[in-house]
């Protein structure tokens, strides 16, 4: 079984040490007056709301840099339709693409070294498969950024964003102590992400009449649903097979 | 055991080595070490990180230690690594600032108990009701931005409740200056104890100084900047009880002992057998450390080490539980402050203090939004609420409006 299931001297809880638990629970009764107010100016909402009304952009979207043919005629396309969201919803694409195969790698690294030692059943060609299909779809995304004259390297909003989201993720995944099935359920996290945007990048191709990279992107969601219908799938397994060795070892 | 100064030479300074593996150790578990281990670590982080600090201002002002300072100071930069890496990924930074909160509770109160000099325990019993308030703040925050229980961190060692308030802890600089002991009549351990507090306080104010910016949620920032401004006074408060008279070479091997009784604190009290054998190995470096310090005092200096030095270390640090010093404190003094060096009722203030506060204070305060209407609760308040059948989020809500 996975180290982290088992029972052991987790000293977190109230009731490892009834004494001073006792302690603790009178001392915050006997010594918080919540009626002993200090003038102030703000509650922690109205500071929250002030900011969020006095906030400015996380950032912008960059402007396309070079006006190619490629440039010209899709935005003919686009029919007088703003162009930067469709930038910005491919830049969080790539993005998250490009870090989707950085945890994978993660991934595969740490299936090598405690897949036997754990005793959960995950295929490494079909892990190796998915990585692959994370950069395929990276490749295919710079290739539509580039055909409208937008710079593939740049950082958009959504990309930023996406990214401060993964950072919770990219933490568990490379973390020697994390178990496999830690990570898979990390993985389920971001690919349902990445099916859920998958989908609105479609929508709105769609709506914007790219037939081209709407055919793409289709094929990239239906991978994509593979993935998650997968990683899920090996998450569920791991837990509850070491559910059952659990329970049988306890008869 | 008994730690003799001046006749263990310790681990030779040429033998003070690290490899990359060696300074990022597995780190302590965050779920099944003792809080105290934490608090170790966290509490020699800041030892080492002041000694680094003092060694590179006494090298700006003393050409020729340069070398011995570059050779001894980059061993305690390591020494310092191998510590802060002690401390696990899964730590957030409030997570962790709840460690350095009870850092500053539990050591300070231990350290007040031991201290001889009856001035210089007012003035640590005085820091110490701040860091309790802190604490009380830093909780609420925990619980309301990431929905976490400060007890997972103290393990019931450290009481969650308000102290002297932190909007009253805004004071003008000059009423944050003490006076210092004296370098001829005050005993050794009075020397290490302002250097031990003046550390532990000096690097959490340099770790909020640090992550108060990486947090997103605005009432964060603005209480990290609050409690970092009050971190900044009790720098100044313990800096100042420190003799300006001592010479760098007496101050310089005063560090060295402190050191070593710091380590040697850590190891009679340690539970964790790898990081108890770390504490040992640096016992031992730094009484290699003091052992070339005293010998460059005795040639600068022309004077016996053990005019400043103790033969014999004193007791250790107690690393236990101080709720019931901290509660006496908490009932007696709660309403002291401070005009000029001396210790007053809140009523006696400076004007000075008083306008600066008035000022600072002027458009809100973060450490009584954040904490408005809070209890500490197992579980937190969330679990509370769910137990009543009351919705989460809405406590707050009855706070304040503004004046």
């Amino acid at each position: 079984m996975e180290k982290s299931t088992k029972m052991g001297s987790n000293l977190t809880g109230i009731d490892m040490s009834p004494i001073d638990s006792k302690a603790m629970i009178e001392g915050a009764e006997q010594y918080t007056n919540i009626d002993q107010k200090h003038e102030d100016g703000y509650s922690y909402e109205q500071i929250r709301r002030q900011y969020i009304q006095d906030s400015d952009a996380v950032g912008s979207v960059p402007l396309p840099g070079s006006i190619k043919g490629a440039f010209k005629s899709m935005m003919d396309k686009l029919k007088g339709n703003n162009p930067e969201m469709l930038i910005n919803k491919l830049g969080e694409r790539l993005a998250f693409e490009r870090t989707g195969v950085r945890f994978y790698e993660s991934f595969i690294l740490k299936c090598e070294a405690k897949l036997k030692e754990q005793g959960i059943r995950v295929p490494m060609d079909e892990l190796r498969e998915i990585r692959d299909e994370e950069l395929e779809h990276f490749q295919m995304l710079k290739k539509a950024i580039e055909s409208m004259g937008a710079d593939p390297t740049a950082m958009t909003p959504d990309a930023d964003v996406s990214g401060v989201a993964a950072m919770g993720v990219q933490q568990v995944l490379n973390d020697p102590r994390t178990t496999i099935s830690q990570c898979l359920q990390m993985l389920v996290i971001i690919e349902s992400t990445d099916n859920a945007a998958w989908e609105v990048l479609i929508k709105l191709t769609e709506d914007l009449g790219l037939d081209d990279m709407t055919a793409q992107f289709q094929q990239a969601l239906r991978q994509e649903e593979s993935h998650l219908h997968r990683v899920k799938a090996w998450y569920e397994e791991a837990v509850r097979t070491q559910a059952k060795k659990s329970m049988s070892m306890s008869h | 055991m008994s730690v003799r100064l001046f006749d263990n030479k310790g681990t030779p300074l040429d033998q003070q080595k690290f490899t990359w593996k060696e300074l990022v150790q597995k780190p302590l578990s965050k779920l099944d070490d003792d809080a105290f281990t934490r608090v170790r670590v966290i509490l020699m982080n800041g030892v080492e990180q002041q000694a680094n600090r003092f060694q590179h201002m006494c090298a700006q002002m003393n050409g020729e230690l340069r070398s011995p300072l570059a050779q001894i100071r980059r061993v305690e930069h390591h020494q310092q690594t191998m510590i802060n890496w002690l401390l696990s990924g899964d730590h957030s930074p409030i997570e962790t600032t709840i460690g350095y909160e009870q850092v500053a509770i539990e050591v300070t109160a231990a350290i007040a108990q031991q201290e001889p000099d009856p001035y210089l325990a007012q003035v640590y019993r005085f820091g110490l009701l701040e860091d309790f308030d802190h604490m009380y703040r830093y909780s609420a925050l925990l619980d309301r931005v990431e929905g976490k229980d400060a007890n997972n961190i103290l393990q019931c060692y450290t009481d969650v409740a308000p102290g002297r308030p932190t909007i009253v802890e805004h004071r003008h600089p000059t009423d944050d200056l003490r006076d210092h002991y004296d370098r001829e009549t005050a005993k050794p351990i009075s020397k290490m104890n302002a250097l031990t507090i003046m550390s532990g306080e000096y690097q959490t104010r340099d770790y909020y100084m640090n992550i108060g910016p990486t947090f997103a949620d605005p009432v964060a920032r603005q209480l990290y900047a609050e409690i970092a401004s009050i971190e900044e006074q009790h720098v100044t408060q313990y800096g100042s009880i420190i003799d300006p008279n001592e010479t760098w070479l007496e101050k310089w091997m005063l560090y060295e002992a402190n050191e070593v009784y710091n380590y040697y604190s850590c190891l009679e009290a340690e539970t964790n057998p790898r990081i108890k054998a770390i504490w040992e190995r640096f016992l031992d470096y730094e009484l290699g450390h003091l052992n070339v310090v005293t010998e460059l005092f005795k040639k600068y200096e022309r004077r016996d080490p053990a005019e400043i030095l103790p033969e014999i270390l004193p007791d250790p640090i107690p690393f236990e539980s101080q709720r019931e010093f901290v509660r006496t404190t908490l009932e007696k003094e709660l309403e002291m402050s401070a005009a000029g060096t001396e210790f007053v009722d809140r009523m006696k203030e400076t004007e000075a203090t008083q306008a600066y506060r008035k000022h600072i204070n002027s458009e809100g305060s973060p450490s009584e939004a954040v904490s408005a209407d809070y209890k500490w609760q197992p579980g937190t308040e969330i679990a509370g609420r769910a137990e009543k059948g009351g919705q989460p989020g809405k406590a707050t809500e009855k706070s304040r409006q503004p004046a």
